[in-house]
């Protein structure tokens, strides 16, 4: 089993591991703390052919492998590079590459709109988390956004495509895991926009998990759509016994009142196991459900600052949110 | 007289069709190859000859020809790259449009090589003629006998086929163009896996530009070893320059590769010198996404030696005061072009053709250009160039295909070799009208922007 | 956003000589990799619908290749030589890259922004011309040109354009990618 080395912390793993894989192993196993997991805007281990597009997840290679030990001489796509015996990979422990990672966040962000104070996905965007953790503040980008219209992909999904950052896992979810695909990206370079084309509905039993994969606020629960920020809201592990799909599902709620129903995610962001429709729309109902108990949000997003930890916690993120809309044009903040 | 491979019969009447092409010591190599060669005989003489590819990498042909996978059962194939997008490259326009048949012979000559039974010719959407011209001379080429199955009783069967693009320039990339000729959108592969071991169908395929296709005819016919002997050092036989911009001849040249630039530049036998009496300011040399250098670089190296039009030659220097040969698209420039005026062009052209798969060349390009716009409108800052050059190097090296690169090294040399001109747009607006040219060219009033 | 619905009451249906052509166009494909033919018959359809591509031109090209409309919509809209909106019969394509703009291209797409009275990516009121400006066609040597159809016209002066332009619009015809030269 080749032996990878990330931040001067070591595992063996399976031949085929990419660096991403192994250093979330590492992190699952409590062998590294969780900062030095590169973050991952697109890779998606449940999706084939995933990954490779946004280049957050690039790492340092300073040792390609035992037998040829040269450094590699580009940052490589964690998601994507195979770890080789031998290998050594800098991430948080590089200064140059932590820059050229905040040039490519700085990147994903010129475009997208400053506006989390009236975005569904605050608190839960990992687009959020990463312009925190690796970005800078302010930004050098003086011109006008990238605006598209707002469309509706049936009465459940809302695609607000200002916000995409085209990591392309609705549509491999599409196509993966739906029986057929009505939706994909059309035009090409910064034009390119997630679309149905001619607005058609997608109507399949699983088309619902295109939200779930989503890391930022441009596919939304039209069900749920500004019922409450998430942070007010109490996730619950939740079951049901469902001939669709497995039935374990996240419930989130506020007393009583299911407000919306997702998929569970791992600490790195990803569902555990694919919901149907039946679960995520038509279920609404407290009785509907079997609660298991509090979820716990292990991310150290800002949903979990918010929620489990102190109040003081949650006036420092609105204030961060606060600071990011300062520099954000005015007139780019349009409403919904 | 400079040797001449390629384009030798280009003046011979009719050199279009089968007949005089044939006439003139055509389908020679595929005669020689199919009758008494091996497979991996071609490959080797290829390896001997020195070839690099000539779509603009350079890696060595012979090389990546046996690193094409075998796997028994499954199909290989030949491409041809004839994308041709490379602003200042139209080289393999010329070639096909002139002597369609030297690519056919080539592709046949190559596919046999290879062990390939389907070999497909990509062509840009935008030479659609170009297309049917050779179409036309792949029908001749089936009618005698040189395609279809069992060609010259050997017992070796080859189809070939056109396809046209949409108008793409990314498709030039070659798994960009492999995803194309899937009828699917332009968007480069991540590799690995390449495509000698997985690309067309998810088959072993080999991806060449038409030049170096063609340049295996006169490689097979006369052996690998006469190739190697012309050119200089690891620059072997003769290249395809595209000559454009402000000199007395453009057009197509085939040069023997090492002839000093400095001939190249002023020779009557090549560009012939700067058009109305104007001096020298500066080349591109190799398409527009190789450094653009100044005079005194382009004409000798730091050093002091003269440049020569060689790879080595070339990059000679790395990017602080060389270039590279790239596609062989030569823009000259003479000395009343504004840099940052074409510089916004090349800008303006990656923007433009940025596939939009990976994040820092989709948003980067489009945020260079917007700063060009801006400092050519007379309202940048000494800040904006300083921008323009960390986005640059925030492209570089992040991307999934070398377009995030081609966008970026345009923009660096000309802030490298001419940050004066930048500042004087950013502190000077009104110098602005001052250097474009051809309005006191063609007389006429500048319109106001 | 590209949502043009097509108002056209004609049935969208190939010639029988272009439904041959299609079919030959995939016999060039092994066995279920139709869908390669899909750049060469949009080409096709935009030649025998108009010059541009509808939806439900998009769409029938879908069922002829069987592909998933989508899949089309994806491809159409990545490449710069489909249109998805109407245009004139005569589209000029004014290179204006390095090379072109070195040799004047600005003073010629001016010109004819001038004779015509359009903006760049605007028709004519007659319907008769689009203007296009692209990036470099592979005619840098002989800047600045212009494809209109399949045509490339190389060299151009100001009184080459308009001699072109008086041309066209005396042949009042539709020129596409697919004329013969
Ligand atoms: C953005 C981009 C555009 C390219 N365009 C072309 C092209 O138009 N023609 C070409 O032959 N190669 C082009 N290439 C190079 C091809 O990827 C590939 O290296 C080449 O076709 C290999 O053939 P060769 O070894 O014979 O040069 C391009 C590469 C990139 C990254
Ligand atoms: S570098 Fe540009 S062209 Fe290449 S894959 Fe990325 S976005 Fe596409
Ligand atoms: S997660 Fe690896 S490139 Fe996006
Ligand atoms: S720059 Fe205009 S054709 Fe090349």
């Amino acid at each position: 089993m080749p032996k990878v080395t990330i931040d001067g912390f070591s595992i063996d793993v399976p031949e085929g591991t990419t660096i991403l894989q192994a250093s979330r192993i590492l992190a699952t196993e409590g062998k590294m703390p969780d900062a030095h997991v590169p973050p991952a805007m697109c890779y998606y281990t449940k999706l084939k052919t995933s990954g490779g597009y946004c280049r957050t997840c690039i790492v340092k290679v300073s040792k390609g492998s035992e037998k040829d030990p040269r450094p590699m001489p580009k940052p490589v796509p964690s998601c994507r590079q195979t770890v080789m015996d031998g290998m050594e990979v800098q991430n948080l422990t590089a200064p140059d590459l932590l820059e050229a990672r905040a040039g490519v966040v700085e990147f994903l962000l010129i475009n997208h709109p400053l506006d989390c104070p009236i975005c569904d996905q605050a608190g839960e965007c990992h687009l959020q988390d990463l312009s925190y953790e690796n970005g800078n503040a302010g930004t050098r980008y003086e011109f006008a956004r990238r605006t598209f219209d707002m469309i509706d992909i049936g009465d459940k999904i809302k695609l607000h495509m200002n916000r995409c950052i085209l990591c392309y896992r609705c549509v491999k979810t599409a196509e993966q895991i739906t029986d057929g695909r009505v939706h994909g990206v059309i035009s090409r370079g910064d034009h390119a926009e997630i679309s149905t084309y001619i607005e058609q509905a997608i109507d399949n039993d699983f088309s619902g998990n295109v939200i779930d994969v989503c890391p930022v606020g441009a596919l939304t629960d039209r069900t749920f759509r500004f019922k409450s920020r998430v942070w007010f809201t109490k996730p619950m592990d939740a079951h049901r016994k469902c001939d669709k799909c497995c039935g374990k599902t996240a419930v989130w709620l506020s007393g009583n009142d299911v407000l919306r129903v997702t998929a569970r995610k791992d600490k790195f962001g990803e569902v555990e196991d694919w919901i149907c429709n039946e679960c995520r729309y038509d279920k609404k109902q407290i009785g509907d459900w079997t609660i298991e108990g509090p979820r716990k949000i292990e991310r150290h997003s800002v949903i979990s600052q918010n929620h489990y930890e102190s109040l003081r916690q949650l006036k420092v993120d609105i204030s961060n949110q606060k600071k990011l809309l300062e520099v954000a044009h005015v007139a780019d903040i349009k409403q919904n | 007289m400079p040797t001449k491979l390629l384009l030798n019969n280009e003046h011979i009447p009719g050199i279009n069709t089968l007949q005089v092409y044939r006439n003139n010591g055509g389908y020679a190599s595929v005669e020689k190859a199919l009758k008494q060669m091996t497979p991996e005989a071609i490959v080797e003489e290829v390896k001997i000859s020195g070839l690099r590819g000539r779509g603009g990498a350079g890696f060595p042909t012979g090389m990546k020809w046996s690193f094409l996978a075998k796997p028994a059962g499954v199909p290989r194939y030949l491409v041809c790259n004839a994308d041709e997008s490379e602003p200042g490259t139209f080289k393999d326009r010329y070639l096909m449009e002139k002597i369609p048949h030297l690519l056919v012979e080539g592709m046949i000559t190559s596919s046999y090589a290879l062990g390939c039974n389907t070999a497909y010719i990509y062509i840009r959407g935008e030479y659609f003629y170009v297309s049917r011209i050779l179409e036309n001379a792949i029908a001749e080429a089936y009618a005698a006998g040189y395609l279809g199955s069992n060609i010259l009783g050997t017992g070796y069967n080859l189809n070939l086929y056109v396809q046209v693009g949409g108008g793409a320039y990314i498709c030039g990339e070659e798994t960009a163009l492999l995803e194309s000729l899937e009828g699917k959108r332009g968007n480069p592969r991540i590799k690995p896996p390449f495509p000698a071991i997985a690309g067309l169908y998810g088959c072993p395929t080999v991806v060449n530009n038409v030049e170096t296709i063609a340049a295996v005819v006169p490689i097979v016919n006369n052996g690998g070893e006469a190739y190697s002997k012309i050119g200089i050092g690891k620059s072997t036989g003769t290249k395809l320059i595209s000559a454009s911009g402000h000199i007395n001849k453009p057009g197509v040249y085939e040069i023997e590769l090492g002839i000093p630039v400095e001939e190249f530049i002023y020779s009557d036998s090549y560009c012939g010198g700067i058009r109305n009496g104007k001096q020298l300011k500066a080349v591109v040399a190799g398409g527009s996404s190789v450094p653009v250098l100044p005079t005194e670089l382009i004409l000798k190296t730091a050093a002091g030696q003269p440049r020569l039009m060689s790879y080595e030659s070339l990059s000679e220097g790395g990017f602080q005061t060389g270039t590279m040969l790239g596609s062989g698209g030569f823009i000259v420039m003479d000395e009343d072009t504004s840099i940052v005026k074409n510089l916004y062009t090349f800008t303006r052209f990656y923007h433009h053709e940025s596939c939009g798969q990976c994040s820092p060349c989709r948003e980067g390009t489009g945020w260079m250009e917007k700063i060009m716009h801006k400092i050519l409108d007379g309202h940048g800052t000494l800040k904006d160039v300083d921008l323009l050059w960390d986005i640059q190097s925030k492209i570089e090296g992040k991307t999934i295909c070398p377009l995030g690169e081609a966008a970026a090294w345009p923009v660096a040399a000309a802030i490298r070799h001419f940050r004066h001109e930048f500042e004087a747009y950013v502190m000077q607006p009104s110098s602005i009208k001052d250097v474009k040219h051809y309005y006191r060219l063609n007389n006429i009033e500048p319109i106001p922007a | 956003m590209l949502n043009n619905l097509n108002i056209m009451n004609n049935e969208i249906k190939f010639s029988a000589e272009a439904l041959a052509i299609v079919k030959q166009m995939i016999s060039r494909y092994p066995d279920g990799k139709q869908k390669s033919a899909l750049l060469p018959v949009l080409h096709l359809a935009q030649a025998e619908f108009d010059g541009w591509l509808s939806v439900p031109v998009m769409d029938y090209v879908a069922s002829l290749l069987s592909i998933k409309p989508i899949e089309v919509y994806e491809v159409a809209s990545f490449y710069s030589m489909y249109n998805l909106k109407p245009v004139g019969k005569c589209t000029l394509e004014v290179c204006r890259t390095s090379s072109c703009w070195l040799m004047g291209a600005e003073d010629i797409v001016r010109h004819i922004q001038n004779r015509l009275g359009i903006k760049d990516g605007q028709t004519s009121s007659d319907g008769m011309f689009t203007l296009k400006t692209v990036e470099c066609l592979g005619s840098c040597g002989t800047a600045p040109m212009l494809q209109c159809g399949a045509k490339y016209h190389e060299n151009l002066t100001l009184e080459k354009v308009d001699e072109l332009l008086d041309k066209l619009a005396t042949d009042n015809k539709r020129t596409t990618y697919l004329d013969i030269v």
